[in-house]
Protein backbone atom coordinates (compact mmCIF):
# COMPACT_ATOMS: atom_id res chain seq x y z
CA UNK A 1 0.00 0.00 0.00
CA UNK A 2 3.28 2.44 0.73
CA UNK A 3 4.91 1.77 -2.60
CA UNK A 4 5.57 4.63 -4.28
CA UNK A 5 4.23 4.64 -7.97
CA UNK A 6 5.68 4.78 -10.84
CA UNK A 7 6.20 8.60 -12.12
CA UNK A 8 4.35 7.93 -15.19
CA UNK A 9 0.82 7.26 -13.20
CA UNK A 10 -1.35 9.58 -12.58
CA UNK A 11 -4.21 8.37 -10.42
CA UNK A 12 -4.00 5.06 -8.59
CA UNK A 13 -6.55 3.85 -6.08
CA UNK A 14 -5.92 0.59 -3.78
CA UNK A 15 -8.53 -1.11 -1.93
CA UNK A 16 -10.94 1.54 -2.01
CA UNK A 17 -14.11 0.48 -0.03
CA UNK A 18 -16.91 2.67 0.52
CA UNK A 19 -20.48 1.95 2.31
CA UNK A 20 -23.48 4.37 2.65
CA UNK A 21 -25.25 3.03 5.57
CA UNK A 22 -25.49 -0.79 4.74
CA UNK A 23 -25.09 -0.69 1.23
CA UNK A 24 -21.64 -1.36 0.38
CA UNK A 25 -21.09 0.97 -2.90
CA UNK A 26 -17.35 -0.07 -2.98
CA UNK A 27 -15.85 -3.04 -2.37
CA UNK A 28 -12.35 -2.62 -2.89
CA UNK A 29 -11.70 -1.52 -6.14
CA UNK A 30 -8.47 -0.98 -7.63
CA UNK A 31 -7.24 1.20 -9.98
CA UNK A 32 -4.40 2.56 -12.52
CA UNK A 33 -4.53 5.47 -14.68
CA UNK A 34 -1.43 6.65 -16.84
CA UNK A 35 -0.52 10.08 -17.59
CA UNK A 36 -1.87 11.33 -20.51
CA UNK A 37 -4.21 8.64 -20.60
CA UNK A 38 -7.94 8.33 -21.36
CA UNK A 39 -9.90 5.86 -18.95
CA UNK A 40 -13.40 5.26 -19.79
CA UNK A 41 -15.44 3.81 -16.88
CA UNK A 42 -18.57 1.83 -17.41
CA UNK A 43 -21.07 -0.37 -15.54
CA UNK A 44 -24.63 -1.20 -14.74
CA UNK A 45 -26.65 1.84 -12.85
CA UNK A 46 -25.65 1.48 -9.33
CA UNK A 47 -22.28 -0.06 -9.53
CA UNK A 48 -20.62 2.65 -7.98
CA UNK A 49 -19.16 4.44 -11.13
CA UNK A 50 -20.06 8.04 -9.37
CA UNK A 51 -18.95 7.07 -5.73
CA UNK A 52 -15.77 6.24 -7.64
CA UNK A 53 -14.96 9.85 -8.88
CA UNK A 54 -16.54 11.24 -6.31
CA UNK A 55 -13.73 9.43 -4.06
CA UNK A 56 -11.11 10.58 -6.51
CA UNK A 57 -11.61 13.99 -6.36
CA UNK A 58 -12.61 14.23 -2.40
CA UNK A 59 -16.08 15.04 -2.54
CA UNK A 60 -16.73 11.61 -0.93
CA UNK A 61 -14.46 10.09 1.72
CA UNK A 62 -13.48 6.33 1.25
CA UNK A 63 -13.95 4.03 4.64
CA UNK A 64 -11.00 1.92 3.26
CA UNK A 65 -8.18 1.92 1.30
CA UNK A 66 -6.33 4.96 -0.48
CA UNK A 67 -6.59 7.01 -3.61
CA UNK A 68 -3.19 8.56 -4.88
CA UNK A 69 -3.40 11.35 -7.58
CA UNK A 70 -0.27 12.33 -9.18
CA UNK A 71 2.07 12.18 -6.22
CA UNK A 72 -0.43 12.60 -2.98
CA UNK A 73 -2.69 10.75 -1.15
CA UNK A 74 -6.45 12.31 -1.71
CA UNK A 75 -6.87 13.71 1.20
CA UNK A 76 -4.87 12.44 4.13
CA UNK A 77 -0.51 12.74 4.77
CA UNK A 78 0.77 9.67 5.23
CA UNK A 79 3.18 10.12 8.18
CA UNK A 80 4.79 7.45 10.55
CA UNK A 81 2.81 4.74 8.63
CA UNK A 82 -0.38 6.85 9.85
CA UNK A 83 -2.81 8.38 7.36
CA UNK A 84 -3.53 11.77 8.97
CA UNK A 85 -6.32 13.84 7.74
CA UNK A 86 -5.39 16.92 5.82
CA UNK A 87 -6.78 20.26 7.20
CA UNK A 88 -9.70 21.49 5.11
CA UNK A 89 -7.37 24.13 3.14
CA UNK A 90 -4.98 21.56 2.11
CA UNK A 91 -7.56 19.31 0.84
CA UNK A 92 -9.16 22.50 -1.03
CA UNK A 93 -5.72 22.74 -2.89
CA UNK A 94 -5.46 19.41 -3.70
CA UNK A 95 -8.85 19.34 -5.17
CA UNK A 96 -8.83 22.26 -7.75
CA UNK A 97 -6.15 20.27 -9.65
CA UNK A 98 -9.14 17.75 -10.53
CA UNK A 99 -11.26 19.17 -12.60
CA UNK A 100 -14.87 17.30 -12.16
CA UNK A 101 -17.79 17.98 -14.93
CA UNK A 102 -21.29 16.77 -13.71
CA UNK A 103 -24.11 14.69 -15.23
CA UNK A 104 -26.13 18.04 -14.95
CA UNK A 105 -23.57 20.83 -15.39
CA UNK A 106 -24.01 22.53 -12.37
CA UNK A 107 -23.53 25.71 -13.75
CA UNK A 108 -23.84 28.42 -11.18
CA UNK A 109 -27.11 30.24 -12.84
CA UNK A 110 -27.07 33.60 -11.66
CA UNK A 111 -23.85 33.93 -13.46
CA UNK A 112 -23.06 34.18 -16.97
CA UNK A 113 -20.79 31.61 -19.07
CA UNK A 114 -17.87 33.59 -18.77
CA UNK A 115 -18.25 34.73 -15.33
CA UNK A 116 -18.93 31.15 -14.36
CA UNK A 117 -15.44 30.05 -15.84
CA UNK A 118 -13.95 33.11 -14.24
CA UNK A 119 -15.02 32.35 -10.62
CA UNK A 120 -12.44 29.70 -9.86
CA UNK A 121 -9.44 31.67 -11.14
CA UNK A 122 -10.50 34.97 -9.61
CA UNK A 123 -11.64 33.35 -6.20
CA UNK A 124 -9.68 30.67 -5.95
CA UNK A 125 -6.06 31.71 -7.92
CA UNK A 126 -6.17 35.09 -7.32
CA UNK A 127 -6.09 36.24 -10.56
CA UNK A 128 -6.81 39.84 -11.61
CA UNK A 129 -10.30 40.51 -13.62
CA UNK A 130 -8.27 41.20 -16.79
CA UNK A 131 -6.34 38.34 -16.60
CA UNK A 132 -9.06 36.06 -15.62
CA UNK A 133 -11.32 37.25 -18.41
CA UNK A 134 -9.22 36.96 -21.08
CA UNK A 135 -7.71 33.59 -20.20
CA UNK A 136 -11.86 32.44 -19.53
CA UNK A 137 -12.31 34.00 -22.69
CA UNK A 138 -9.99 31.42 -24.58
CA UNK A 139 -11.02 28.72 -22.85
CA UNK A 140 -14.65 29.47 -24.45
CA UNK A 141 -13.15 29.97 -27.50
CA UNK A 142 -12.02 26.51 -26.83
CA UNK A 143 -15.22 24.66 -26.57
CA UNK A 144 -16.30 26.90 -29.37
CA UNK A 145 -18.79 29.16 -26.93
CA UNK A 146 -16.53 32.54 -27.86
CA UNK A 147 -20.14 33.79 -29.05
CA UNK A 148 -21.94 32.17 -25.75
CA UNK A 149 -19.41 34.12 -23.32
CA UNK A 150 -22.31 36.72 -21.89
CA UNK A 151 -24.89 34.39 -21.86
CA UNK A 152 -26.91 32.83 -18.46
CA UNK A 153 -27.12 29.16 -18.41
CA UNK A 154 -30.49 29.64 -18.61
CA UNK A 155 -30.10 30.89 -22.36
CA UNK A 156 -28.12 28.14 -23.69
CA UNK A 157 -28.64 24.27 -24.79
CA UNK A 158 -27.56 21.32 -22.98
CA UNK A 159 -24.54 20.68 -24.79
CA UNK A 160 -23.45 24.37 -24.68
CA UNK A 161 -23.84 24.03 -20.98
CA UNK A 162 -22.19 20.85 -20.33
CA UNK A 163 -19.06 23.09 -22.76
CA UNK A 164 -18.99 25.74 -20.43
CA UNK A 165 -19.16 23.02 -17.76
CA UNK A 166 -15.76 21.43 -19.11
CA UNK A 167 -14.56 24.96 -19.79
CA UNK A 168 -15.13 26.15 -16.21
CA UNK A 169 -12.95 22.92 -14.75
CA UNK A 170 -10.13 24.41 -17.35
CA UNK A 171 -9.77 27.26 -16.13
CA UNK A 172 -8.37 25.44 -13.23
CA UNK A 173 -5.47 24.15 -15.02
CA UNK A 174 -6.35 20.68 -13.64
CA UNK A 175 -4.18 18.13 -13.57
CA UNK A 176 -6.96 15.44 -13.95
CA UNK A 177 -10.38 15.45 -15.48
CA UNK A 178 -13.09 13.80 -14.11
CA UNK A 179 -16.18 13.22 -15.66
CA UNK A 180 -19.27 12.06 -14.21
CA UNK A 181 -21.93 10.69 -17.92
CA UNK A 182 -21.32 14.10 -19.00
CA UNK A 183 -23.57 13.33 -22.10
CA UNK A 184 -26.49 11.35 -20.20
CA UNK A 185 -28.50 14.60 -19.58
CA UNK A 186 -28.39 15.94 -23.12
CA UNK A 187 -30.68 15.48 -26.09
CA UNK A 188 -28.95 12.67 -28.53
CA UNK A 189 -28.23 15.57 -31.32
CA UNK A 190 -26.57 17.61 -28.72
CA UNK A 191 -24.14 14.04 -27.53
CA UNK A 192 -21.74 14.75 -30.70
CA UNK A 193 -21.13 18.48 -30.00
CA UNK A 194 -19.73 17.53 -26.20
CA UNK A 195 -18.36 14.40 -27.50
CA UNK A 196 -15.87 16.07 -29.86
CA UNK A 197 -14.58 18.58 -27.36
CA UNK A 198 -13.79 15.50 -25.01
CA UNK A 199 -11.97 14.44 -28.18
CA UNK A 200 -9.89 17.62 -28.27
CA UNK A 201 -9.02 17.55 -24.83
CA UNK A 202 -7.88 13.75 -24.98
CA UNK A 203 -5.41 14.21 -28.07
CA UNK A 204 -4.02 17.52 -26.34
CA UNK A 205 -2.99 15.07 -23.95
CA UNK A 206 -5.17 15.41 -20.63
CA UNK A 207 -5.52 12.43 -18.52
CA UNK A 208 -9.13 12.18 -17.94
CA UNK A 209 -11.43 9.57 -16.78
CA UNK A 210 -15.12 9.23 -18.00
CA UNK A 211 -17.66 7.81 -16.80
CA UNK A 212 -19.81 6.90 -19.77
CA UNK A 213 -22.33 4.61 -21.53
CA UNK A 214 -20.99 5.66 -24.58
CA UNK A 215 -19.75 2.99 -26.13
CA UNK A 216 -18.29 4.12 -29.34
CA UNK A 217 -16.48 7.16 -27.57
CA UNK A 218 -14.99 4.88 -25.61
CA UNK A 219 -13.52 2.62 -28.21
CA UNK A 220 -12.59 5.45 -30.12
CA UNK A 221 -10.90 7.33 -27.61
CA UNK A 222 -9.91 5.20 -24.37
CA UNK A 223 -6.66 4.02 -23.80
CA UNK A 224 -8.04 1.54 -21.03
CA UNK A 225 -11.63 0.57 -19.84
CA UNK A 226 -13.11 -0.48 -16.82
CA UNK A 227 -16.23 -2.15 -16.15
CA UNK A 228 -17.90 -1.81 -12.59
CA UNK A 229 -20.37 -4.19 -11.26
CA UNK A 230 -21.93 -3.93 -7.59
CA UNK A 231 -18.64 -1.80 -6.20
CA UNK A 232 -15.98 -4.04 -7.88
CA UNK A 233 -13.74 -3.48 -10.86
CA UNK A 234 -14.89 -6.83 -13.15
CA UNK A 235 -13.06 -6.16 -16.57
CA UNK A 236 -10.06 -3.59 -16.93
CA UNK A 237 -8.41 -3.03 -20.34
CA UNK A 238 -7.60 -2.17 -22.92
CA UNK A 239 -11.20 -1.29 -24.91
CA UNK A 240 -10.49 -4.24 -27.87
CA UNK A 241 -9.65 -6.79 -25.02
CA UNK A 242 -12.56 -6.03 -22.62
CA UNK A 243 -15.71 -5.09 -25.24
CA UNK A 244 -14.67 -8.17 -28.14
CA UNK A 245 -14.51 -11.14 -25.18
CA UNK A 246 -15.65 -10.23 -22.04
CA UNK A 247 -15.08 -13.23 -19.36
CA UNK A 248 -17.20 -12.09 -16.95
CA UNK A 249 -20.92 -13.04 -17.33
CA UNK A 250 -22.93 -9.96 -15.48
CA UNK A 251 -20.61 -7.95 -18.17
CA UNK A 252 -21.23 -9.92 -21.12
CA UNK A 253 -25.45 -9.07 -20.41
CA UNK A 254 -24.32 -5.25 -19.60
CA UNK A 255 -22.18 -4.80 -22.89
CA UNK A 256 -24.83 -6.86 -25.01
CA UNK A 257 -27.29 -4.07 -23.68
CA UNK A 258 -25.96 -0.75 -24.59
CA UNK A 259 -23.85 -1.90 -27.28
CA UNK A 260 -27.49 -2.97 -28.68
CA UNK A 261 -29.09 0.59 -27.99
CA UNK A 262 -26.11 1.94 -29.71
CA UNK A 263 -27.53 0.91 -32.83
CA UNK B 1 -78.63 20.39 -29.61
CA UNK B 2 -77.44 24.19 -30.26
CA UNK B 3 -78.22 25.98 -33.48
CA UNK B 4 -74.55 25.99 -35.03
CA UNK B 5 -75.31 22.09 -34.52
CA UNK B 6 -74.16 21.81 -38.29
CA UNK B 7 -70.60 22.67 -38.49
CA UNK B 8 -69.81 20.17 -41.12
CA UNK B 9 -68.47 21.94 -44.35
CA UNK B 10 -67.49 20.00 -47.49
CA UNK B 11 -63.61 20.54 -48.67
CA UNK B 12 -64.76 22.23 -51.85
CA UNK B 13 -66.45 24.89 -50.36
CA UNK B 14 -62.86 26.28 -49.02
CA UNK B 15 -62.51 28.33 -52.18
CA UNK B 16 -60.35 31.48 -50.97
CA UNK B 17 -57.06 30.94 -49.54
CA UNK B 18 -58.44 33.74 -46.76
CA UNK B 19 -61.15 34.88 -45.08
CA UNK B 20 -62.63 37.71 -43.40
CA UNK B 21 -62.82 36.83 -39.50
CA UNK B 22 -65.61 37.85 -37.24
CA UNK B 23 -65.45 37.61 -33.34
CA UNK B 24 -67.97 36.98 -30.99
CA UNK B 25 -68.89 40.79 -29.67
CA UNK B 26 -68.67 40.67 -25.59
CA UNK B 27 -71.64 43.22 -24.63
CA UNK B 28 -71.65 41.69 -21.10
CA UNK B 29 -67.81 43.09 -20.47
CA UNK B 30 -68.80 46.17 -21.30
CA UNK B 31 -71.70 46.58 -19.66
CA UNK B 32 -70.07 45.26 -16.34
CA UNK B 33 -67.32 47.86 -16.78
CA UNK B 34 -69.87 51.02 -16.81
CA UNK B 35 -71.41 49.70 -13.73
CA UNK B 36 -67.94 49.39 -12.27
CA UNK B 37 -66.88 52.94 -12.88
CA UNK B 38 -70.23 54.30 -11.91
CA UNK B 39 -69.65 52.78 -8.37
CA UNK B 40 -66.28 54.48 -8.18
CA UNK B 41 -67.15 57.71 -9.44
CA UNK B 42 -70.22 57.82 -6.79
CA UNK B 43 -67.89 56.26 -4.42
CA UNK B 44 -65.39 58.99 -4.78
CA UNK B 45 -67.99 62.03 -5.05
CA UNK B 46 -69.46 60.60 -1.53
CA UNK B 47 -65.94 60.85 -0.22
CA UNK B 48 -65.36 64.21 -1.83
CA UNK B 49 -68.82 65.73 -0.91
CA UNK B 50 -69.02 63.89 2.84
CA UNK B 51 -68.02 64.88 6.53
CA UNK B 52 -64.26 64.83 5.36
CA UNK B 53 -62.51 68.77 5.83
CA UNK B 54 -59.92 67.97 3.14
CA UNK B 55 -58.05 71.20 4.05
CA UNK B 56 -57.82 69.97 7.45
CA UNK B 57 -55.98 66.69 5.77
CA UNK B 58 -53.45 68.57 3.59
CA UNK B 59 -52.80 70.71 6.66
CA UNK B 60 -51.90 68.43 9.07
CA UNK B 61 -50.45 66.42 6.18
CA UNK B 62 -46.79 67.30 6.83
CA UNK B 63 -47.15 68.62 11.25
CA UNK B 64 -43.92 68.35 12.97
CA UNK B 65 -45.59 65.69 15.22
CA UNK B 66 -46.27 63.14 11.78
CA UNK B 67 -43.22 63.92 10.51
CA UNK B 68 -41.67 62.45 14.47
CA UNK B 69 -44.52 59.62 13.63
CA UNK B 70 -43.70 58.58 10.41
CA UNK B 71 -39.56 58.58 10.94
CA UNK B 72 -40.71 56.76 13.95
CA UNK B 73 -42.32 54.18 11.99
CA UNK B 74 -39.86 53.60 9.71
CA UNK B 75 -37.35 53.15 12.06
CA UNK B 76 -39.32 50.49 14.32
CA UNK B 77 -40.18 48.81 11.16
CA UNK B 78 -36.66 48.68 10.02
CA UNK B 79 -35.08 47.40 13.36
CA UNK B 80 -37.60 45.07 13.64
CA UNK B 81 -37.42 43.65 10.14
CA UNK B 82 -33.46 43.25 10.70
CA UNK B 83 -34.13 41.68 13.62
CA UNK B 84 -36.07 39.40 12.03
CA UNK B 85 -33.69 38.67 9.44
CA UNK B 86 -30.76 38.06 11.44
CA UNK B 87 -32.66 35.84 13.95
CA UNK B 88 -34.39 34.09 10.59
CA UNK B 89 -31.26 33.05 9.44
CA UNK B 90 -29.57 32.14 12.74
CA UNK B 91 -32.53 29.64 13.32
CA UNK B 92 -33.11 28.60 9.91
CA UNK B 93 -29.42 26.93 10.61
CA UNK B 94 -29.82 25.79 13.55
CA UNK B 95 -32.92 23.74 12.40
CA UNK B 96 -30.78 22.71 9.75
CA UNK B 97 -28.31 21.29 12.34
CA UNK B 98 -27.46 17.53 12.89
CA UNK B 99 -27.44 18.53 16.56
CA UNK B 100 -31.14 17.89 18.23
CA UNK B 101 -31.20 20.61 20.64
CA UNK B 102 -30.61 23.04 18.11
CA UNK B 103 -33.27 22.20 16.14
CA UNK B 104 -35.93 21.47 19.08
CA UNK B 105 -34.81 25.10 20.24
CA UNK B 106 -35.36 26.36 16.53
CA UNK B 107 -38.80 24.74 16.61
CA UNK B 108 -39.95 25.84 19.46
CA UNK B 109 -38.93 29.70 18.81
CA UNK B 110 -41.52 28.93 15.89
CA UNK B 111 -43.95 26.90 17.88
CA UNK B 112 -44.52 30.06 20.56
CA UNK B 113 -44.02 33.48 18.43
CA UNK B 114 -46.14 31.93 15.92
CA UNK B 115 -48.42 30.55 17.81
CA UNK B 116 -49.57 34.14 19.91
CA UNK B 117 -50.65 36.96 18.29
CA UNK B 118 -48.16 39.75 18.15
CA UNK B 119 -50.66 42.18 20.15
CA UNK B 120 -50.17 40.26 23.18
CA UNK B 121 -46.76 39.70 22.21
CA UNK B 122 -46.48 43.16 21.73
CA UNK B 123 -48.20 43.76 25.46
CA UNK B 124 -46.19 41.16 27.36
CA UNK B 125 -42.37 43.01 26.24
CA UNK B 126 -44.25 46.51 27.35
CA UNK B 127 -44.99 44.88 30.55
CA UNK B 128 -41.45 42.63 31.46
CA UNK B 129 -40.85 45.03 34.01
CA UNK B 130 -43.39 43.46 36.14
CA UNK B 131 -41.56 39.98 35.45
CA UNK B 132 -37.82 40.93 35.65
CA UNK B 133 -37.80 44.88 37.65
CA UNK B 134 -34.24 44.93 37.33
CA UNK B 135 -31.64 43.50 34.10
CA UNK B 136 -27.88 43.33 33.60
CA UNK B 137 -25.38 41.31 34.93
CA UNK B 138 -25.81 39.96 38.59
CA UNK B 139 -23.85 42.24 40.96
CA UNK B 140 -21.88 43.74 38.21
CA UNK B 141 -24.09 45.63 36.30
CA UNK B 142 -27.97 46.52 36.51
CA UNK B 143 -30.75 48.84 35.38
CA UNK B 144 -34.17 49.51 35.75
CA UNK B 145 -36.33 47.64 33.44
CA UNK B 146 -38.55 50.37 32.47
CA UNK B 147 -35.88 52.76 31.85
CA UNK B 148 -34.10 50.37 29.20
CA UNK B 149 -37.44 48.95 27.69
CA UNK B 150 -39.14 51.70 26.42
CA UNK B 151 -42.43 51.68 24.42
CA UNK B 152 -40.01 51.47 21.48
CA UNK B 153 -37.86 49.18 22.18
CA UNK B 154 -40.54 46.99 23.75
CA UNK B 155 -42.00 47.28 19.78
CA UNK B 156 -38.80 46.52 18.39
CA UNK B 157 -38.49 44.12 20.34
CA UNK B 158 -41.68 42.21 19.99
CA UNK B 159 -42.21 43.04 16.20
CA UNK B 160 -38.87 41.66 15.38
CA UNK B 161 -38.69 38.27 17.41
CA UNK B 162 -42.19 37.98 16.05
CA UNK B 163 -40.99 38.28 12.27
CA UNK B 164 -37.86 36.39 13.35
CA UNK B 165 -40.13 32.82 13.50
CA UNK B 166 -41.79 33.56 10.28
CA UNK B 167 -38.28 34.71 8.50
CA UNK B 168 -36.90 31.26 9.65
CA UNK B 169 -38.88 29.27 7.34
CA UNK B 170 -38.50 31.67 4.37
CA UNK B 171 -34.80 31.69 4.77
CA UNK B 172 -34.62 28.02 5.55
CA UNK B 173 -36.91 27.23 2.30
CA UNK B 174 -34.53 29.74 0.64
CA UNK B 175 -31.30 27.50 1.94
CA UNK B 176 -33.41 24.08 0.87
CA UNK B 177 -34.08 25.47 -2.54
CA UNK B 178 -30.77 25.78 -3.68
CA UNK B 179 -29.39 22.37 -5.49
CA UNK B 180 -26.90 20.36 -3.28
CA UNK B 181 -24.71 20.29 -6.65
CA UNK B 182 -24.02 23.97 -6.51
CA UNK B 183 -21.56 23.59 -3.90
CA UNK B 184 -20.29 20.50 -5.16
CA UNK B 185 -19.14 22.59 -8.04
CA UNK B 186 -17.71 25.27 -5.99
CA UNK B 187 -15.56 22.47 -4.13
CA UNK B 188 -14.66 21.23 -7.35
CA UNK B 189 -12.91 24.29 -7.93
CA UNK B 190 -11.38 24.62 -4.47
CA UNK B 191 -13.55 27.37 -2.97
CA UNK B 192 -13.88 27.50 0.64
CA UNK B 193 -17.38 26.50 2.08
CA UNK B 194 -17.37 30.46 3.29
CA UNK B 195 -16.52 31.64 -0.44
CA UNK B 196 -19.52 29.09 -1.25
CA UNK B 197 -22.04 30.85 0.46
CA UNK B 198 -21.50 33.94 -0.10
CA UNK B 199 -20.51 33.73 -3.80
CA UNK B 200 -22.84 31.08 -4.63
CA UNK B 201 -25.37 29.79 -2.27
CA UNK B 202 -26.35 33.12 -0.86
CA UNK B 203 -27.03 35.08 -4.44
CA UNK B 204 -29.61 32.27 -5.09
CA UNK B 205 -31.05 32.13 -2.12
CA UNK B 206 -31.20 35.73 -2.19
CA UNK B 207 -33.69 35.37 -5.27
CA UNK B 208 -35.73 33.33 -4.04
CA UNK B 209 -36.34 34.66 -0.41
CA UNK B 210 -36.64 38.74 -1.58
CA UNK B 211 -40.38 38.47 -3.00
CA UNK B 212 -41.77 37.01 0.47
CA UNK B 213 -39.17 39.76 2.37
CA UNK B 214 -40.17 42.42 0.66
CA UNK B 215 -44.19 41.15 1.19
CA UNK B 216 -42.93 41.04 5.08
CA UNK B 217 -41.41 44.78 5.21
CA UNK B 218 -44.80 46.03 3.64
CA UNK B 219 -46.71 44.07 5.75
CA UNK B 220 -44.12 45.17 8.85
CA UNK B 221 -44.83 48.78 8.23
CA UNK B 222 -48.70 48.52 8.57
CA UNK B 223 -48.25 45.94 11.67
CA UNK B 224 -46.13 48.53 13.42
CA UNK B 225 -49.11 50.66 13.69
CA UNK B 226 -50.37 48.22 16.70
CA UNK B 227 -47.27 49.48 18.72
CA UNK B 228 -49.64 52.33 19.49
CA UNK B 229 -51.13 50.33 21.81
CA UNK B 230 -48.24 50.55 23.88
CA UNK B 231 -48.04 53.97 23.01
CA UNK B 232 -44.77 53.90 21.61
CA UNK B 233 -44.81 57.60 19.41
CA UNK B 234 -45.45 55.62 15.69
CA UNK B 235 -47.05 57.57 13.20
CA UNK B 236 -50.57 56.22 14.33
CA UNK B 237 -49.76 57.07 17.33
CA UNK B 238 -48.87 60.37 16.14
CA UNK B 239 -52.45 61.13 14.87
CA UNK B 240 -53.99 59.75 17.86
CA UNK B 241 -52.07 62.45 19.77
CA UNK B 242 -53.17 65.00 17.37
CA UNK B 243 -57.11 64.15 17.17
CA UNK B 244 -57.44 63.65 20.79
CA UNK B 245 -56.76 67.05 21.55
CA UNK B 246 -58.81 69.16 18.36
CA UNK B 247 -61.40 66.24 17.35
CA UNK B 248 -60.84 65.77 13.80
CA UNK B 249 -60.74 62.30 13.81
CA UNK B 250 -60.99 61.18 10.68
CA UNK B 251 -59.15 63.90 8.76
CA UNK B 252 -55.92 62.73 10.97
CA UNK B 253 -56.88 59.20 10.22
CA UNK B 254 -56.68 60.09 6.63
CA UNK B 255 -53.17 61.46 7.10
CA UNK B 256 -52.12 58.58 8.51
CA UNK B 257 -53.77 56.15 5.41
CA UNK B 258 -51.73 58.47 2.65
CA UNK B 259 -48.17 58.54 4.55
CA UNK B 260 -48.51 54.41 5.10
CA UNK B 261 -49.99 54.40 1.17
CA UNK B 262 -47.14 56.25 0.23
CA UNK B 263 -44.36 54.02 2.05
CA UNK B 264 -46.12 50.53 0.93
CA UNK B 265 -45.88 52.34 -2.66
CA UNK B 266 -42.03 53.46 -1.84
CA UNK B 267 -41.28 49.94 -0.79
CA UNK B 268 -42.93 48.24 -3.49
CA UNK B 269 -40.84 49.97 -6.23
CA UNK B 270 -37.82 49.27 -4.58
CA UNK B 271 -38.74 45.75 -3.97
CA UNK B 272 -39.14 45.27 -8.02
CA UNK B 273 -35.97 46.88 -8.63
CA UNK B 274 -34.07 44.39 -6.13
CA UNK B 275 -36.14 41.50 -7.35
CA UNK B 276 -35.20 42.19 -10.89
CA UNK B 277 -31.41 42.70 -9.63
CA UNK B 278 -30.97 39.10 -7.84
CA UNK B 279 -33.29 37.32 -10.71
CA UNK B 280 -30.69 37.69 -13.34
CA UNK B 281 -29.81 34.23 -14.99
CA UNK B 282 -33.28 33.21 -14.57
CA UNK B 283 -35.77 32.71 -16.99
CA UNK B 284 -39.29 34.46 -16.11
CA UNK B 285 -38.98 36.87 -13.09
CA UNK B 286 -42.34 35.22 -11.81
CA UNK B 287 -40.13 32.26 -11.09
CA UNK B 288 -38.76 34.08 -7.90
CA UNK B 289 -42.39 34.11 -6.77
CA UNK B 290 -42.94 30.71 -6.25
CA UNK B 291 -42.43 30.50 -2.15
CA UNK B 292 -45.65 32.00 -0.81
CA UNK B 293 -45.63 34.62 1.33
CA UNK B 294 -46.04 33.12 4.69
CA UNK B 295 -48.97 34.49 6.81
CA UNK B 296 -47.76 37.36 8.47
CA UNK B 297 -50.81 37.96 9.65
CA UNK B 298 -49.87 37.39 13.72
CA UNK B 299 -53.00 39.81 14.55
N1 LIG C 1 -24.99 9.97 -0.66
C1 LIG C 1 -25.51 8.74 -0.73
N2 LIG C 1 -26.22 8.23 0.30
C2 LIG C 1 -26.75 6.99 0.24
N3 LIG C 1 -26.60 6.16 -0.81
C3 LIG C 1 -25.92 6.60 -1.87
C4 LIG C 1 -25.32 7.90 -1.89
N4 LIG C 1 -24.69 8.07 -3.07
C5 LIG C 1 -24.87 6.91 -3.74
N5 LIG C 1 -25.59 6.03 -3.04
C6 LIG C 1 -25.95 4.66 -3.46
O1 LIG C 1 -24.79 4.02 -3.89
C7 LIG C 1 -25.04 3.18 -4.99
C8 LIG C 1 -24.07 3.48 -6.10
O2 LIG C 1 -24.29 4.78 -6.56
P1 LIG C 1 -23.47 5.47 -7.71
O3 LIG C 1 -24.12 6.78 -7.96
O4 LIG C 1 -22.03 5.49 -7.37
O5 LIG C 1 -23.69 4.50 -8.93
P2 LIG C 1 -23.40 4.71 -10.47
O6 LIG C 1 -22.61 3.55 -10.92
O7 LIG C 1 -22.82 6.07 -10.68
O8 LIG C 1 -24.85 4.64 -11.10
P3 LIG C 1 -25.52 5.49 -12.27
O9 LIG C 1 -25.11 4.85 -13.56
O10 LIG C 1 -26.99 5.34 -11.99
O11 LIG C 1 -25.06 6.91 -12.13
C9 LIG C 1 -26.47 3.39 -5.36
O12 LIG C 1 -27.21 2.30 -4.87
C10 LIG C 1 -26.86 4.66 -4.66
O13 LIG C 1 -28.20 4.60 -4.26
MG1 LIG D 1 -23.56 7.86 -11.51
Amino acid sequence: MNQIPNASIAVKAVNVTKSFGQTQVLRGVDLEVRKGEVFCLLGPSGGGKSTLLRCINHLETPDDGVIWVDGAIVGYELRGGVLHELPPRVARAQQRKIGMVFQHFNLFPHKTALENVMEGPLVVLKQGKDEAQTKALARLEQVGLAEQAHHYPSQLSGGQKQRVAIARALAMEPELMLFDEPTSALDPELVGEVLSVMKDLAASGTTMIVVTHEVGFARAVADCVGIMVEGTMREFGDPETVFSNPSDPRVQAFLAAVIEQDF
Amino acid sequence: MSPHADLRVELAQLTNRTYQVRKLSHPGRWAAGIIVAILVILLVAAFAQGQIDWPVVAEFLTTATIMKGIVNTLLISALSMILGLVLGVVFAMMKQSPNPVNKAVAEGYIWVFRGTPVMLQLLIWFNIALVFPTIGIPGVLSWRTIDVVTPFVAAVLALGINEGAYMTEVVRAGLLSVDKGQSEAAATLGMSPAQTFRRIVLPQTLRVIIPPIGNSAIGMLKTSSLATAISARELLNATQQIYFVNGQVIELLMVAGIWYLAATTVLSVIQYFIERHFGRGFDGQQAARKVEPLEAEGK
